[in-house]
């Protein structure tokens, strides 16, 4: 996983509350084999009209918005299905940051386990950055991990709070399975205090 | 409940960071689980306990002819990719061609893999269905399906609590799908966000196993990962003889164990909320989330009705998807095709009721297909015994294998753009059951009726039997 500490990118102001995991990876690119390759079906029903012509009504699509890397969004961000493939798409796209006044909780996790950064502000400081980035062409902002900042080049400058387990997670790029493996011997030790298993006692039409 | 289970499963807790949690069920199904063994695999990684892994094909299954090659290559390449892996790795797989094969949350259950106490997890957001037996059961992402094949463990931040109460008995015609959908519309599909939720009163104690699963399984859908009902007489009754279930002492001395399940008189949850079951209707979805949701004498909403401009912009938005005038009485909103199935609604009491209502009569001309899916094919033999596959044909309905199937879209029962549904799934997000689809959530009983009259009714007033 790509560490993330400092970033400053374009931003993309995407105004929906309730965006969920089906709108930015439909069902039919879950049939996938791999993490890559997802950046271009983000969105894919809202993005492209018939025969993958671009919409030119949805925001991914503004010539002011290529090449955005930070994701303004609306609460809830990330509601339902709990596919990683969504966290994929964003990320293979380009982004590296997702503002918003809340996130729905398994996608929350899923950014963490991908070198995202989720950053949630209250709801009036979102209004001000949607704004700002609606106002502005070219409108860029700086997250900060390290010092848990959100700023921009006029002034503008938000503190936001993360939980200090997920931002070294995110600062190092660790693989959280590796640290958890450190902890073999307490699993081991578990496993012989509560003897977890699985006894069948009548035959099943399975395969093993 | 909720903590009792926590304090049970922590292999490490240390301040300031999150806990290392035991999981003693870890399912798998082909859409989200490829990347995850490859993952392990990649890493030089083994399945830490195949014996407590088990893995079904469900989401991309063909629900015809399962003996025709699947057409869809990629669809065909995960199939493979699993039932590799579980070869590989040494884990149970229930492929498309076992009798007990079907929807991951469904025979959890009806194996009794799933049980009391226990610790669930499953790469797909409705495993909170589990919840019902008093388990402790989310869903998660790829990277913690190979977290959880490595480790058999999670780390995770203890959630908040919150008790959900429904008092009084539900009047007859509602289902559990209406007090789920009743508590959403309340909450809205993020009010439960970052707690577990405990559903209690006496609404919820007298629910079969089947009705609580249809709650528990929604509970996602109001942005809480986890839903719990205590277990009671019902769940042992429902959990005695089944495959994975102790039999005879060990049995007696597992219900004493779960017995103590229960969270004690007088224990605090963060939050609660009561409903009155007694004033609830058959609920209807109008909108593209689970929220947007109303009984069915009521009326389409006005987007201005609503106090926060966010909310207001959304209903606008989801109307026009929807093609809905504010005003229009839910009754008079016409259906395309009728879908009974998925983790929510397709086990043996759902199709039982829609036989009820059913029989003797037939879908409205008007209606292009009905569907009915069972959830496995466990659920599948028993209803033909009972001959209710006979009753839904002779009634115009077409009877398929087990599968997720239309809820999800996955395979090729799609809705076509434009198309409205009567569904009993979970999720009537924009192009979730097919790209420009309308779905509109109901329980099985007022699909049921709506199949037959080619729009929606009150399933009370068409003078069937909506005993369940």
């Amino acid at each position: 996983m790509q560490p993330i500490s400092k970033h400053t990118g374009l931003v993309m102001p995407l105004d929906r509350v309730n965006v969920d995991t089906d709108q930015m990876v439909p069902k039919q690119f879950l049939k996938a084999l791999t993490r890559q390759g997802f950046g271009r079906n983000l969105f894919y029903d809202w993005r492209y009209l018939s025969g993958e012509a671009p919409n030119p009504d949805f925001v991914l699509n503004f010539p002011r918005y290529r090449g955005a890397s930070v994701l303004l969004a609306r609460a809830n961000f990330g509601c339902g299905s709990s596919r990683e493939h969504a966290p994929w798409a964003i990320l293979d796209y380009g982004f590296r940051v997702i503002i918003a006044p809340s996130f729905a909780d398994i996608f929350y996790n899923n950014c963490f386990k991908n070198g995202i950064l989720p950053i949630t502000l209250p709801d009036a400081q979102v209004d001000e950055l949607f704004r700002r980035a609606e106002a502005n062409v070219g409108y860029q902002l700086t997250a900060d991990l390290p010092n848990q900042t959100v700023s921009d080049t006029q002034g503008l400058k938000f503190h936001f709070d993360i939980d200090d387990f997920r931002k070294t997670v995110l600062l190092e790029g660790l693989d959280d399975i590796g640290l958890s493996l450190k902890h073999e011997p307490e699993i081991t030790s578990y496993e012989q205090r509560h003897q977890p298993k699985a006894t069948l006692y009548e035959a099943v039409d399975s395969k093993q | 409940m909720y903590d009792k289970i926590w304090e049970s499963h922590v292999v490490r807790e240390v301040p300031g960071e999150p806990s290392l949690i035991y999981i003693d069920r870890h399912l798998v199904h082909e859409g989200t689980s490829p990347q995850a063994f490859a993952g392990i695999e990649a890493a030089g990684r083994k399945v830490r306990r195949p014996d407590l892994t088990f893995a079904v094909m469900d989401h991309s299954v063909p629900t015809k002819n399962r003996e025709l090659p699947i057409v869809d290559d990629n669809a065909r390449l995960q199939f493979e990719a699993l039932a590799r892996n579980c070869k590989k790795h040494g884990v149970r797989l229930f492929d498309m061609f076992s009798r007990n094969q079907g929807i991951v949350h469904i025979i959890g259950p009806e194996l009794g893999i799933t049980q009391p106490g226990l610790t669930i997890v499953c790469g797909d957001s409705h495993t909170s269905t589990h919840g019902a037996f008093g388990a402790l059961a989310f869903g998660i992402g790829t990277s913690e399906v190979e977290h959880v094949l490595a480790t058999q463990c999670l780390l995770q931040d203890r959630s908040k609590t919150l008790l959900v109460k429904f008092n009084g008995r539900r009047p007859k015609g509602v289902s559990s799908k209406d007090l789920i959908l009743t508590l959403i519309g309340k909450i809205g599909i993020s009010g439960g966000t970052g707690h577990v939720i405990e559903y209690a009163g006496e609404a919820i104690s007298r629910l079969s196993m089947d009705a609580r699963m249809t709650i528990c399984n929604m509970t996602i859908e109001g942005g809480a990962r986890a839903g719990m009902v205590a277990p009671d007489q019902t769940t042992f009754e429902y959990m005695e003889g089944r495959p994975f279930v102790p039999r005879g002492s060990e049995f007696k001395a597992a219900v004493d164990q779960w017995m103590k399940l229960p969270s004690d008189a007088g224990a605090k949850f963060d939050k609660t909320i009561e409903l009155d079951a007694t004033k609830i209707a058959p609920q209807v979805t109008w909108g593209t989330n689970p929220g947007m949701v109303t009984s069915v004498t009521d009326r389409v909403p006005d987007p201005n009705s609503f106090r926060d401009p966010d909310e207001q912009k959304a209903a606008v938005r989801a109307l026009e998807y929807m093609a809905l005038r504010p005003g229009t009485p839910i009754t008079d909103i016409p259906v395309d095709r009728v879908f009974i199935g998925s983790c929510t609604n397709s086990r043996l009491e759902d199709l039982r009721a829609v036989a009820r209502v059913v029989r003797g009569k037939h879908v409205a001309r008007t209606l292009k297909a009905a569907l009915v899916v069972p959830g496995s094919r466990v659920v599948k033999a028993k209803a033909e015994a009972e001959g209710l596959d006979s009753i839904l044909r002779e009634a115009g309905f077409e009877w398929r294998d087990a599968g997720c199937s239309m809820c999800i879209g996955m395979n090729e029962d799609v809705l076509p753009p434009g198309e409205r549904s009567a569904s009993t799934s979970n999720r009537n997000f924009e192009g979730r059951q097919g790209k420009g689809s309308r779905t509109h959530l109901v329980s099985p009983i007022m699909a049921a009726a709506a199949a037959l009259a080619g729009h929606f009714v009150d399933v009370r007033d068409l003078g069937v039997d909506v005993t369940e």
